[in-house]
């Protein structure tokens, strides 16, 4: 918290917290209509933290293992945006998705059906913020990775992984299913001075639009 | 009597953002906020308020739980739900106790149905 707010003042954190809301937000009602039940959400988490510290986040909160959907983002900002489930709810998750269907076919299945939703939850999330920061950001195509938190969140032996990420995440579940995990952001050191410059733009834009 | 309009949002940038809109539509208005639920219900117990907006994703109590309870307590006020999770349940619970929707960011563009439509019902109301 202590970093964060070196980082990032109050209003530039609230604004932050408010831009990942709305994203989150539409890409909740996109998730709705894929899986046809209401999904439900928690109020943005934003930390600035080591990636190690990120992984640890997640998780300290499960026991199991996790399967997770990675896009990169590039542009202004670089980083990248994660929808992360516990493994044992991909299944769950793709019954959601397709509907009923073969043991087999649930098999072959499910790759693609996690980097389908994984594509459009984490899409409409990063593009309504770029929208609302105005600055394109590009986006890699969606992988899916398993296993541990660490691996995740891209852990390397890369010294610029020693450094400090903005991480935003948010809970998420789908009533009446047993399907939740998390939307995950990470954004490396060197865009975190331009995302204080496009928030402060930002806020100007939105406050200081009839001012004088 | 002028009209008070009562902006419930835990940011306070998009507190801000409501009230600079409200102020271009409605410039003789009276504005107060309330950065949560539990503030704004003790707020409302001690001065009277027209018309509630609430933002949607709210940490402890969210603001369609909030909507319902002024819903019981105020059957006519006209309230309004600011979000961007456009969900079908959402709506559905919105739409159930009489609660607009208005779209986050929100844009004087996208409160100006809601409010003109809530001075309407004020002025019919009062005559």
């Amino acid at each position: 918290m202590t970093e964060r707010t070196i980082l990032l003042n109050e209003l530039e954190s609230d604004a932050l917290t408010e831009l990942v809301n709305i994203g989150v937000s539409r890409a909740a009602s996109g998730l709705r209509q894929m899986v046809g039940r209401q999904v439900v959400l928690s109020v943005p988490s934003v930390e600035v933290v080591s990636r190690a510290a990120a992984a640890a986040l997640i998780r300290e909160r499960e026991t199991g293992p996790l399967v997770a959907v990675r896009q990169d983002f590039h542009g202004a900002l670089e980083g990248q945006a994660l929808l992360i489930f516990p493994e044992q709810n991909s299944i769950e998750l793709l019954r959601s998705v397709a509907g009923d269907l073969e043991a087999h076919e649930l098999a072959d299945m499910e790759d693609e059906a996690l980097l389908e939703t994984g594509n459009i939850v984490l899409n409409s999330c990063l593009a309504t913020m770029a929208n609302m920061l105005e600055r394109p950001l590009e986006m890699s195509l969606p992988q899916v990775i398993r296993g541990e938190g660490a691996r995740l969140f891209v852990l390397s032996s890369d010294p610029a992984d020693a450094g400090v990420v903005l991480f935003l995440y948010i809970n998420f579940a789908v009533s009446d299913r047993d399907i939740r995990g998390y939307i995950a952001m990470l954004m490396d050191l060197p865009s975190l001075d331009m995302l204080k410059i496009l928030i402060g733009e930002f806020i100007q834009r939105v406050l200081g639009e009839d001012d004088g | 009597m002028t009209v008070a309009v009562l902006v419930v949002d835990d940011s306070k940038l998009a507190r801000i953002v409501v009230g600079k809109a409200i102020a271009a539509l409605q410039p003789e208005w009276s504005r107060c906020e309330a950065g949560s639920a539990a503030e704004a219900l003790s707020l409302m117990g001690g001065r009277s308020v027209d018309v509630v907006i609430l933002d949607y994703n709210m940490p402890d109590r969210n603001g369609l739980d909030l909507a319902e309870e002024l819903r019981g307590r105020f059957p006519e006020m006209p309230i309004a739900l600011a979000t961007a999770n456009v969900q079908d349940e959402i709506i559905a619970r919105a739409r159930a106790v009489d609660v607009a929707f208005v779209p986050k960011p929100v844009t004087e563009d996208g409160l100006r149905g809601f409010l003109s439509g809530a001075a309407l019902q004020l002025r019919s109301r009062s005559r």
